[in-house]
């Protein structure tokens, strides 16, 4: 056991957590940030994908002690109303059925605009590689291309 | 989305106190104020309305993406005259006063529709009579209309707030009118996912984000294949692990508790579970040369048996055959398997995902010892079905841990406890033969099928049954101890592929177009038909003609595509889809998918092209890339990176669905969308490349990106 001081949505918070807990764990069971998913627990998913100084990381497979400093934003951080163009584009194209590997979907999505504002179909395809069950694909891609209409901030 | 008042919010939730399961106060707006605590009017178990006008309709049945958590509200909302932005919906616990809360089957719009529509009329006649009364008015002089009761000659109004309380004193009529469908403001409209804000913004919506006070989170280590049982167990080292509070033995399995779900997979991972064998370890090797052979044979009991096939076989026709074959599939919803159960002093309080909660009452009460009144049973949204929740035990498994505990747990399952412990949609080959007269006609037609534990992969009374004179249908059951069951489009998921590949099969060795020979078929099943044709043959021609139109089929110029195409009919909707394959380094890649359905009236439109949109590439998905194997009892495949989905990169640019108009009354729309994506795309895939695909999962080996013209 260890002790953490993390940021979390711009949040100073401290965590006492063995050091291979994974980032998703300490989120969700420590912190009751539960707008991040489990889905897989290896990575290959994407349900759990959070922001580490902006880029989209797993957490289910990211150590909590491997943080250090870092900036960690989740879902609820992203923005708490639902404005983030992201997310008001998933809610414009209705993308969720399930709704459950979204949070997860618009995090990683929310990652490349932010990298590419305007990205193409290959861009899209290249690194939104999160797995939707309920297979909304389509309306996520038309999403991502609706949010960078809106325009994310660099 | 309107503003919510900071009174009305305190107001809405504060009766969400100590419930996750009220949801949509963000659809209230500033009108809704006032003492909710005050009279309320309540004419049956959907609909309450209290005086200060907040309308609360109940969704009853289970939400686990199919979209009913809103198209049913819809139905309530229409009927009693009220603003959609307006009202309030909650997830209805189970309870037996709501009947049938099932998700299966593509059931609930099917099966709900019309008590809804009544329930919603009946309220709505309530209040016109309350307020004709207090107008001392005739009630024919007044109408319903977004929350108001309107006297037409004066144009007096009064809100349905105003009038709850004395609507809640009159008798509940029995034969309250409907609306006119063509005044529906609602129903056939596109409304947007209820839960849409909560899913973008991350709120707890879930069973697995489910925390309670004293709660306990627990793994549980269960056998590792299919014929093993518990003999021992040794769990020193996973009570030394921190966190770790308490290890129980249930029902066959052995749980770990502790103050997280990461303490509680790690002590799971360091218990000694000795496993002994109890019925045979099965591999799938096994069961592929037992289906071959049970192919070979006929069955005792046809499952559909018209004309004489072997006749027709004898009759110096041109005989073709193919073996077809589809292998078992996990159902991997991705929220993994969870409950939260706290058993006390004879009760069980229980709260999660299924797809049964009627089921789930009655078995946790039988596991339990305890009465079923005894059980209360919440629903969150969950995460997904396609089958996997039409059996209780996941809320078993928690009920009987919280029991042997002594404590309220949350248990959840790893991906790799969900993949390696589900049942599966049963794996099947079948061999088909068919007929082909001197005179270019179908006269025979055979499909004999080995499917594992009891499962099917043929539908009896689906097309092109009754359009051959000739026809018959074998079933047979390989007994196994790998537990299968129904998983998104039973049977019709299997015998789609089969069926509607075959037939693109015939059509090119008859030198006929794929779709002109169904409709000669049709034709036939109609002036002459063979037994009774268990589908209605306009509607198929319905949904073959509009996508037909839809994807200019036939008249493709360019050729780096090509178009594959198949229809289905099940759970009473038809669907007939055209898959477009792009070549690309020679390598078929599906660009474009185009599907036209029939299902009756459409309640909600966003909903249900979502839901066919998705069901297609759900298809598509498993077509390409998922199997579940078996060796020594277990399953090979462990986690996503085995079990493998399509990803963006393999997802079509397009998907185009098209709803042919009707009148009718719904049929189901969850699962039909599925069946006909295999052999679409296997039909477009041997008109690319000459290859013909017969096994599931095509496997076509790495795919280049998708190609990136848009028509």
């Amino acid at each position: 056991m260890a002790t953490y001081h993390l940021s979390v949505n711009n949040k100073p918070v401290t965590v006492t957590a063995d050091e291979d807990t994974p980032l998703l764990w300490v989120l969700r069971d420590q912190l009751n940030l539960v707008g991040t998913k489990f889905g897989c627990g290896i990575a290959q998913c994407g349900a759990c994908t959070v922001h580490i100084d902006g880029e989209a990381v797993r957490s289910c497979s990211f150590p909590v002690s491997a943080v250090d400093k870092s900036k960690i934003t989740t879902i609820e951080g992203l923005s708490a109303t639902g404005t983030h163009p992201v997310q008001a584009a998933w809610s414009e194209m209705d993308v969720a059925q399930c709704g459950y590997c979204q949070a997860g979907q618009i995090m990683a999505a929310a990652a490349l605009l932010k990298r590419v504002p305007n990205p193409t179909d290959d861009d899209i395809d290249a690194n939104i590689t999160n797995i939707c069950r309920c297979a909304t694909h389509y309306r996520i891609r038309k999403a991502i291309h609706l949010a960078a209409k809106k325009g994310v901030k660099k | 989305m309107e503003a919510v008042s900071r009174r009305s919010f305190l107001k809405i939730t504060s009766i969400a106190a100590g419930s996750s399961l009220v949801l949509g106060f963000n659809f209230l707006n500033d009108a809704v104020a006032g003492d909710i605590a005050d009279a309320v009017f309540s004419p049956n178990a959907y609909i309450t309305i209290s005086n200060t006008g907040l309308v609360t309709l109940m969704a009853p049945n289970p939400e686990i993406g199919q979209g009913v958590k809103t198209s049913l509200p819809m139905i309530l909302a229409e009927e009693l005259g009220v603003k959609w932005d307006a009202i309030h919906i909650e997830m209805a616990p189970y309870d037996p006063k709501y009947g049938g809360q099932v998700a299966g089957g593509s059931g609930a719009i099917r099966g709900r529709f019309a008590p809804l529509r009544k329930a919603g009329a009946t309220a709505r006649q309530m209040l016109i009579t309350a307020a004709a009364q207090q107008w001392n008015a005739k009630e024919d002089e007044c109408y319903a209309e977004d929350g108001y009761i309107i006297h037409k000659p004066s144009g007096k109004k009064l809100s349905y707030g105003e009038l709850a309380a004395k609507a809640a004193t009159l008798p509940v009529p029995a034969d309250a009118p409907l609306k006119d469908p063509k005044d529906f403001k609602i129903i056939g409209t596109r409304v947007h996912n209820v839960d849409n804000h909560k899913i973008i913004t991350g709120q707890p919506l879930y069973g697995i984000d489910t925390r309670r006070p004293g709660m306990l989170f627990a793994m549980v280590s269960r056998p590792p294949a299919f014929g093993k049982k518990l003999k021992s167990f040794d769990d020193t080292e996973t009570r030394k692990v921190t966190g770790v509070k308490n290890v129980v033995q249930a029902d066959g399995v052995v749980a770990v508790l502790a103050t997280s779900t990461w303490a509680a997979k790690k002590g799971r991972d360091k218990l000694k579970v000795v496993w002994e064998d109890a019925s045979p370890l099965e591999s799938t090797a096994e069961h592929e040369a037992a289906f071959a052979k049970l192919i070979e044979t006929k069955s005792d009991n046809a499952a559909r048996n018209d004309g004489d096939f072997d006749k027709a076989l004898a009759s110096g026709g041109k005989v073709i055959e193919a073996v077809y074959s589809v292998p078992n599939l996990s159902h991997a919803p991705m929220e993994p398997m969870n409950f939260f159960a706290d058993v006390k002093d004879g009760k069980a309080d229980l709260f999660g995902p299924t797809q049964v909660p009627q089921a789930m009452r009655s078995e946790v009460a039988k596991a339990l010892g305890i009465p079923p009144e005894n059980v209360t049973l919440g629903m969150p949204r969950q995460g997904g079905g396609f089958g996997r929740k039409l059996r209780p035990d996941n809320g078993v498994e928690a009920a009987l841990i919280s029991a042997a505990a002594k404590a309220p747990v949350q248990m959840m399952w790893t991906r790799e406890d969900d993949i390696q412990g589900d049942y599966y949609r049963p794996a099947s080959m079948s061999k088909y033969r068919a007929v082909i007269s001197a005179d270019n006609q179908l006269i025979g037609w055979h499909a004999n099928a080995a499917v594992l534990t009891g499962g099917s992969a043929t539908m009896r009374n689906g097309f092109p049954a009754a359009a051959i004179p000739n026809f018959r249908l074998d079933n047979h059951s390989l007994k196994s101890n790998i537990p299968t069951g129904p998983w998104r489009g039973p049977t019709a998921n299997a015998a789609a592929f089969g069926d509607e590949s075959f037939l693109d099969e015939l059509a090119i060795e008859m030198k006929k177009d794929p779709i002109a020979l169904r409709l000669e078929l049709l034709e036939k099943a109609k002036n002459q038909p063979a037994g009774q044709a268990g589908y209605n043959i306009d509607k198929f021609k319905s949904v073959i003609n509009l996508v037909s139109q839809m994807s200019n089929w036939g008249k493709n110029t360019n050729k780096n595509t090509h178009q594959g195409f198949a229809a289905y009919y099940s759970f009473n909707t038809y669907v007939a889809q055209v898959a477009e394959i792009t070549l690309i380094n020679g390598m078929p890649r599906v660009s474009k998918v185009y599907c036209a359905v029939n299902c009756g009236r459409v309640v909600n439109l966003a909903g249900a092209e979502n839901q066919v949109e998705g069901a297609i590439i759900d298809g598509l998905s498993h077509a390409l890339f998922s199997k579940i194997t078996f060796d020594k009892g277990a399953a090979v495949q462990k986690n996503f990176h085995s079990y493998k989905f399509l990803r963006m990169k393999d997802a079509p640019l397009e998907v185009i669905v098209k709803f042919v108009p009707s009148e009718d009354a719904p049929t189901g729309l969850g699962e039909p969308g599925l069946p006909p994506i295999a052999p679409a795309v296997a039909n477009a895939i041997f008109a690319a490349t000459g290859k013909r695909y017969r096994n599931l999962p095509f496997e076509l080996g790495a795919q280049k990106s998708a190609p990136k013209t848009r028509a």
